[in-house]
């Protein structure tokens, strides 16, 4: 490319600067239908950078051994200064991680994002909520307070169930006989180090993707199809400046919400930070209800719900693993003409209503205990998830479609 | 000589440069994967303890530590001990064929104890390794942890975490989340009641 004078041009002609400037920002052309659902992706963004500052921060003042690691809390909570503003963002960061991950995920689900030829887009997204799961399951564990010890002990023992290598793995994962001093250290290790490592390079791979093949849209057609004389898309309009300065109105409107459950609620009753978390770990005494954060209790009471059979209680923590990998195979069960929900059926409304309600359902199923009406629930709900997946290739393939627009619809 | 590339000469280089070199990073993880295993010094602190179990009285219960687990020693009621072989139609697993525990437990029958006055056995749930509470009295209706342990409730342990229940030998009921009986640990009883966890031989001269 020519390269002009002075500093930016110095770099220019060492480092493709502008080139990437250009491509990823003031060049990348998106469809300009974007609604409220295309905010979620940038504020994942914004929680990730939350979640890198604070913790590095929060690293200075944690001391990751079992016997050091719940005052070290306290300390910073106490006696750091802003220490406990700093520890509330990063704990109020998870849940909003996983909050704007849901939402973002959901957005998919409605305008059929993960559809070709966007599958591989789709798949660095469903990699990079496993590894969050894991992060977060991880970071969770380091204040070592009771709840910690336990939903570790719980978590940890999945791998038990594991026919053969079961026993072993597990002893392989704690680095002892038990949850101890070890597993919390390589747990700081993973959690501050290796995962966000892969995070990053995962989240720059998703972005990479999207902005080889376009973002999609609400109407679910491609953009590129009617394009001006200088090759742009008539329906797109340039990432930079349009959506950047768009997205930093949706960025103030969150931060708006983030802080006050920073500010007012940082424990969000008990739904953020559990109330037995606020004692330390004691390998002795079980808290009288173990129930995971709530991004995880979905998946938790699908785990639950499954019976141990044949001696094993394998089964749950089966349908637990495919109850995540299931979402990878989303855009080869989805065998629509039609991608937005705007032009589907009725069905596909129907059977999402229902997805989205069975998920709810099973989140407040794995905060409750489980007695009364919650297990039955748990089990019906289980079923309707998977039911949602593994018929998706019959109801979206021969539900009646209406007609695609050839070009975005917009109101002038 | 000729200038062309011997491609398939090429191929076969390659593939074994690339073997050589995937054969030299299984060798190089051997010891990133050995730094997880427990290390020398966990395996010493997993060493056996010991528990005077002579001052306990029927119906009490003593909980030790050994390997970081919890370690219940129970000492049984006579009329709980009589009753342990009358209800094995509620029990999942009565004669422990799919639990964990030494050989000479499992012979001890419904017992499930070396003495069936005392029992012993980890207090680690076997559905997620809570650990579940002691409900030692027989009773038509009665409440632990908020729940409700039925009629008929024949004495045992409560896991307050998923509701497993099982009886004073740690046997688990029928169509629990829990799929075995508690496991018993190896242990040996010296003279005095002095209960060793973690071996299957009583130390020879026990102070």
């Amino acid at each position: 490319m020519a390269a002009g004078g002075g500093l930016l041009g110095w770099i220019d002609q060492r480092f493709p600067l502008s080139k990437l400037w250009k491509e990823q920002a003031s060049e990348y052309y998106a469809p300009k239908n974007f609604n409220f659902w295309y905010y979620f992706g940038v504020l994942s963004l914004v929680v990730l950078v939350n979640q890198l500052v604070t913790g590095i921060f929060l690293t200075m003042s944690y001391k990751p051994s079992a016997a050091e690691a719940f005052s070290s809390i306290e300390y910073i909570m106490r006696d750091v200064d802003g220490g406990w503003l700093i520890r509330y963002m990063h704990s109020t960061g998870a849940s909003a991680f996983f909050i704007v991950i849901y939402l973002h995920m959901f957005r998919a689900l409605l305008y059929g994002s993960a559809r070709k030829p966007r599958e591989l887009l789709w798949i660095f997204g469903c990699l990079i909520f496993l590894l969050l799961m894991a992060e977060a399951f991880m970071g969770y564990v380091l204040p070592w307070g009771n709840m910690s010890y336990w939903g570790a002990q719980v978590i940890v023992s999945l791998f038990s169930s594991l026919p053969w290598i079961g026993a072993s793995l597990v002893e392989w994962i704690r680095g002892d006989y038990y949850i101890a001093d070890a597993t919390l250290n390589r747990f700081f290790a993973l959690h501050v180090a290796a995962l966000p490592l892969a995070l990053v390079f995962l989240v720059i791979a998703h972005l990479m993707a999207l902005h080889e093949v376009g973002s999609n849209n609400p109407d679910g057609i491609e953009i590129h199809k009617y394009n001006d004389e200088k090759g742009h898309p008539l329906d797109g309009v340039p990432f930079h400046p349009y959506y950047t300065v768009k997205d930093l109105v949706g960025v103030a409107f969150f931060l708006l919400l983030f802080c006050a459950v920073i500010f007012f609620a940082p424990t969000f009753g008990g739904l953020f930070l559990e109330a037995p978390n606020f004692e330390p770990a004691n390998p002795l005494q079980t808290p009288p209800h173990i129930a995971p954060v709530w991004y995880f209790t979905p998946f938790y009471a699908m785990l639950r719900a499954v019976p141990s059979f044949a001696g094993t209680q394998v089964w749950g923590v089966l349908v637990m693993g495919a109850s995540v990998l299931i979402i990878f195979f989303l855009p080869w069960l989805d065998r629509s003409p039609v991608r937005s929900i705007r032009y589907r059926g009725p069905i596909y409304k129907t059977m999402l209503g229902i997805f989205v309600l069975s998920f709810i359902a099973l989140a407040v199923c794995g905060l409750k205990p489980p007695s009364g009406i919650y297990p039955t629930l748990a089990k019906v709900c289980t079923v309707l998830y998977f039911a949602f997946f593994v018929l998706m290739p019959w109801y979206t393939k021969y539900e009646r479609v209406k007609p695609v627009p050839e070009r975005v619809t917009w109101h002038d | 000589m000729s200038d062309e590339v011997d491609h398939s000469r090429r191929r076969l280089l390659t593939a074994a440069t690339v073997g050589t070199g995937a054969i030299g990073l299984a060798f190089a993880a051997v010891p990133f994967i050995a730094s997880w295993k427990p290390s020398a010094r966990a395996k010493a602190l997993g060493a056996p303890v010991e528990v005077d179990a002579s001052k306990l009285e029927a119906g009490q219960m003593l909980k030790v530590v050994w390997r970081g687990q919890a370690v219940f020693v129970v000492r049984r009621v006579k009329a709980v001990v009589d009753q342990l072989n009358g209800h094995d139609d509620i029990l999942a697993d009565p004669k422990s064929e799919d639990s964990l525990q030494p050989d000479y437990i499992k012979a001890s029958g419904a017992a499930r104890a070396r003495n069936p006055e005392y029992w012993v056995g980890l207090a680690v749930c076997t559905h997620l390794g809570c650990s579940p509470l002691g409900a030692f009295e027989p009773n038509d209706s009665f409440q632990v942890a908020g729940a409700d342990l039925g009629a008929n409730w024949p004495g045992g342990f409560y896991c307050p975490c998923h509701g497993s229940k099982y009886d004073l030998s740690g046997r688990v009921f029928k169509s629990m989340p829990a799929p075995k009986n508690l496991t018993v640990p190896p242990y040996a009883i010296a003279a005095n009641m002095r209960i060793a966890i973690g071996v299957d031989d009583a130390p020879k001269t026990v102070s």
